[in-house]
């Protein structure tokens, strides 16, 4: 994106991805966008109870143009699906994915055909929040447990090497196809034999 | 207008930074908003948080593996297997008092709505909640809690399963409460 990736790696590109990651985490601004009933829990962290301008989040923006992190606050139906994805896309890089609650981070109870059964089948969540809606709480531990992620992101080269070195583990990772199955049966076992 | 309706000097003078003196006073009001990370404040009592699955005095497991729990659980996220108790020398051992245990116990936790409905759902009173909520992670697969996560630490006077029942004691001496911790 900018100067950070002609850096070599080394002492100077670990030092802006500190500052970098230090930057960023200090002024994440969420998006708008509450789509069920853990809205009301997101918009309680943002009233002077909870205040969520204490981690820099200092306002909800008004359009996703100006916002750095999606808060998927509630059940994402397949109607909202490409909706979602287009508030998603119009925010501009970096961008990070809080899935608010069990609704949006794997269809909760509602798991049936209207409901998308997880929020990553459309974009790619970084932080996945249980609750029915979460306690305001929570979802500040969420915003924590993410700047945590933000300020130990790589950059430039390191970044790459960072991303090859997560496809090769996927790579070598056992096919859940062959781990051993959690209720061990016998004729499954059979089956895989 | 009347002569008595008009301000004064000193408050003409001053009205204009008037509003700087609320901004300034507001600084030493006491502040209202949580410390989250800091200071926690706690939950209500009954709180429904993090599941627990809970212990006899002697430290078998309560859960006897009905999956009563896994029935009652209106999202689907609780999976239990049972298994018999073992307690014939070289057999697997014994977990829980009774004739069964739960070899297998999860909770997918970006299913479970906190609801409670399992814990009312529960014969022996094995499975409760906390009020622990600090589950936020990034991977859906190390939410789903396995049996170690979710079982209660070991107190004091509590041995790790396997092991046999309390001396002289029947399955129904557990639910008596005449069992007691130590006495193996």
């Amino acid at each position: 994106m900018g100067i950070e990736e002609k850096l070599p790696a080394g002492f100077l590109l670990t030092t802006v991805e500190q500052v970098a990651g230090y930057m960023r985490k200090s002024s994440i601004w969420p998006a708008t966008f509450g789509l069920a009933c853990c809205a009301i829990e997101m918009m309680a962290v943002g009233t002077p109870d909870y205040d969520i301008a204490r981690f820099g989040m200092e306002r909800f923006s008004a359009t996703p143009r100006q916002a750095d992190l999606m808060i998927v606050a509630g059940r994402v139906s397949q109607k909202m699906a490409p909706v979602v994805r287009q508030v998603y896309d119009q925010m501009p890089e970096p961008k990070w994915v809080i899935s608010m609650g069990v609704c949006a981070s794997s269809g909760g109870m509602f798991n049936n055909y209207a409901i998308v059964q997880g929020v990553d089948h459309i974009i790619p969540v970084d932080v996945y929040l249980p609750g029915c809606p979460p306690r305001p709480q929570m979802l500040l531990n969420a915003i924590l447990t993410l700047h945590d992620q933000i300020q130990h992101s790589k950059l430039g080269v390191n970044r790459v090497a960072a991303a090859r070195a997560a496809e090769a583990a996927a790579l070598e990772a056992t096919p859940t196809a062959l781990m051993a199955p959690t209720h061990d049966h016998g004729e499954r076992r059979s089956l895989l034999a | 207008m009347a002569e008595k309706d008009k301000p004064g000097f000193f408050s003409e003078m001053f009205a204009p930074v008037g509003g700087f003196g609320v901004t300034f006073a507001t600084m030493f009001k006491k502040v209202k908003t949580e410390e989250y990370p800091e200071v926690k404040r706690p939950t209500q009592p009954r709180f429904h948080g993090r599941h627990q699955l809970n212990r006899h005095p002697d430290g078998l497991e309560k859960c006897v593996g009905c999956e009563l729990c896994a029935w009652a659980c209106p999202a689907d996220a609780i999976f239990v297997e049972g298994a018999d108790n073992d307690d014939t020398p070289g057999g697997t051992g014994r977990f829980s008092p009774g004739e069964r245990f739960g070899r297998i116990y999860q909770i997918n936790y970006l299913r479970c709505i906190f609801c409670g409905l399992c814990i009312e759902a529960c014969p022996t009173r094995a499975l409760t909640m906390t009020n622990f909520y600090e589950l936020a992670d990034d991977s859906r697969a190390d939410l789903i809690f396995t049996k170690e996560q979710l079982l209660a630490p070991l107190q004091a006077g509590m041995d790790a399963p396997p092991h046999a029942m309390a001396d002289g004691m029947q399955e129904r001496d557990y639910y008596l409460g005449k069992v007691e911790g130590g006495s193996r």
